[in-house]
């Protein structure tokens, strides 16, 4: 009991910051705080919020061919916004954000499967389905495309016993985008399973119990109990499955070659940022580039966080 | 209580259901060893073979005269202890000031620091890497892992397992005299153990597969980690299917195992990740 006058004065101390002479008992442990955070703060100075302050900077500049860079005002923007590249790379990232998505209603469903009572091996299936996400994604999209290759590709010959027709699927732009997008839920699947199975087991057991009693059955369960409840997870899942793929670029770049005919059907914002920047030397305009790639993040996470009060139940 | 005499059609078509997913998750793997394992001839046959004819590992010693792939898998190996190395240290001493001390703008710093999380990372890499240039380090080991050493979700995470301890374990020790450090090191940092060894395994894995970055800053094959140096080996060896399987396996091996291993951890930070932010 002795224990807490200490610790109320020790808040009121806390508290009260208004002087800051050097004689509180707080203040050794104040000053010491900032050498805690110093070594992060100076990382973060140094490797992101400089960063950040120059690329602004940069997308209001040209950089010369001997390096330099001139100020030119908004031209990188206005060349952005007047880019059909840039317009068709958005509509891709789009895309496979839509398609990435829905990994989601695969994961919830694997997750519900996986919370049925009694169940055995459900830390096996849990591992299965995580390795895809675990490996290297340079990996991946290679065996993928291996699968995907239309002369001697596994895809097409599993689709021909069903009678479906031989197809190049990421040379092909009209099939390309789709192609990649698989991938990319294939891969991710595993990683929002274990989210949901944390969401999914924090749903008392009772609730179904009582349902059932009630004449319920599984799917009338699914969608009464646990959907509505795992709703708040559903949304935390959907905001970073959206900014992630929005920034998609490593399967992209590995699964095109660089003489594929359909790369500009496949191109993602942050793909063409990197041609732009590292291939092109255009840093400017792939400064602006990466700046309204932010905006478009910002701004439907905002109108995500806008419609969530129109579904999602807080318990 | 799991009744396993009882036929249980329900249990049945679960795992019927579970099985086909889980097939269709592991095949791609089982198939890239497969693959790896034909003839080159092999491989372009139509209809495909499930099963090597000849089990041939010529292929996995091939990769390593194709590219300088041990150069390239001890490249990963720094980067991915570099980063994680430098995430521990720095992101566990300011996760502690910000959940257990009390200091002068504290509230803006720890909102500070968090915007980082918000800020897409292709938005950084232009001066970033104009920033490894100028430091003359291109092509270097700590090019790799430089930016990734600070975070700030590893600082939100271990945050929120410092503000959930006792505080009656830090004032006991206050008043045997140790100062700010000692507590954190000898009593705090060992109670969030757990919490460590989940940021180490989830930074690992995503520096292990990390390619944007390496891509841009060594662009030397020698000093390219793995995962950008498999990218080299589909230019070169667009049509070389076994030696290109057997190349992914190899690099994918490390994570898998340590996956395998540390599953617990992996689980735990990604359910972590959900529940708190």
């Amino acid at each position: 009991m002795s224990v807490f006058p200490a610790t109320a004065a020790a808040k009121a101390a806390g508290r009260s910051r208004t002087s800051a002479s050097g004689t509180r008992p707080g203040s050794r442990n104040q000053r010491s705080a900032y050498w805690f955070i110093a070594p992060l703060g100076l990382g973060f100075a140094v490797f992101y919020f400089w960063p950040l302050l120059q690329t602004l900077y940069f997308s209001f500049t040209e950089f010369g061919a001997f390096g330099g860079h001139t100020f030119i005002g908004t031209d990188n923007y206005l060349r952005v916004v007047k880019d059909v590249t840039v317009w068709q790379a958005l509509g891709n990232t789009l895309i496979y954000c839509v398609i990435g998505l829905m990994a989601l209603p695969v994961a919830i469903v694997v997750a519900s499967l996986l919370n049925r009572r009694g169940l055995r091996g459900v830390s096996v299936y849990r591992a299965l389905y995580f390795i895809p996400f675990v490996t290297l994604p340079v990996a991946v999209g290679l065996v993928w495309n291996w699968l995907y290759n239309g002369d001697f590709g596994l895809v097409n010959e599993i689709l021909g016993w069903f009678g479906a027709e031989r197809n190049y699927w990421v040379s092909d732009p009209s099939t390309a985008v789709y192609a990649i997008g698989t991938v990319m839920v294939w891969s991710t699947t595993g990683y929002y399973l274990v989210i949901f199975m944390a969401g999914v087991k924090g749903i008392p057991q009772d609730y179904y119990e009582a349902a059932e009693l009630d004449g319920a059955g599984p799917l009338r369960r699914f969608f009464t109990i646990t959907l509505p409840l795992l709703s708040p997870t559903i949304f935390f899942a959907s905001v970073i499955c959206m900014i992630n793929s929005l920034q998609t670029f490593d399967l992209i770049y590995i699964m095109m070659a660089e003489k594929n005919p359909a790369i500009g059907d496949t191109q993602s914002v942050v793909g063409l940022f990197y041609k732009w920047a590292f291939i092109e030397n255009a840093q400017g305009a792939a400064a602006a580039l990466a700046f309204l790639l932010m905006l478009v993040i910002a701004a439907l996470t905002y109108l995500q966080f806008r419609i969530q009060k129109r579904w999602v139940h807080y318990a | 209580m799991p009744d396993r005499k009882r036929f249980d059609p329900g249990s049945v078509a679960t795992h019927a259901v579970l099985s086909l997913g889980a097939l269709i998750m592991v095949f791609p793997f089982l198939w890239q060893l497969l693959t790896a394992l034909k003839t080159l001839a092999e491989t372009s046959r139509v209809p495909p073979t499930f099963l090597p004819e000849d089990w041939n590992w010529a292929s996995f010693e091939e990769v390593f005269t194709a590219l300088p792939f041990r150069e390239m898998l001890t490249n990963s190996l720094i980067n991915t202890i570099g980063r994680t190395l430098g995430q521990l240290v720095f992101c566990s001493l300011a996760a502690y000031a910000f959940a257990r001390m009390q200091f002068r703008g504290r509230n803006v710093l720890f909102a500070l620091f968090l915007s980082v999380l918000m800020v897409p990372s292709s938005l950084l890499v232009l001066p970033q890497y104009d920033i490894i240039q100028s430091l003359g380090l291109l092509n270097s080991a700590p090019a790799l892992f430089l930016p990734g050493m600070f975070s700030a979700f590893g600082t939100f995470m271990l945050r929120q397992f410092f503000l959930s301890l006792p505080k009656e374990l830090e004032e006991a020790a206050r008043i045997d005299g140790a100062g700010s450090f000692r507590i954190f090191w000898s009593i705090m940092l060992p109670l969030i153990r757990p919490a460590l060894a989940a940021l180490a395994v989830i930074t690992a894995m995503w520096s292990w597969n990390d390619l944007l970055w390496p891509l841009i800053v060594n662009t030397d094959p020698e000093k390219m980690p793995i995962s950008a140096g498999l990218t080299s080996l589909e230019g070169q060896y667009e049509t070389n299917y076994p030696v290109m399987m057997a190349g992914s396996l190899i690099a994918s091996l490390p994570m898998l195992v340590v996956y395998l291993f540390l599953q617990r951890h992996f689980v735990q930070s990604v359910a972590l990740s959900g529940s708190k932010s």
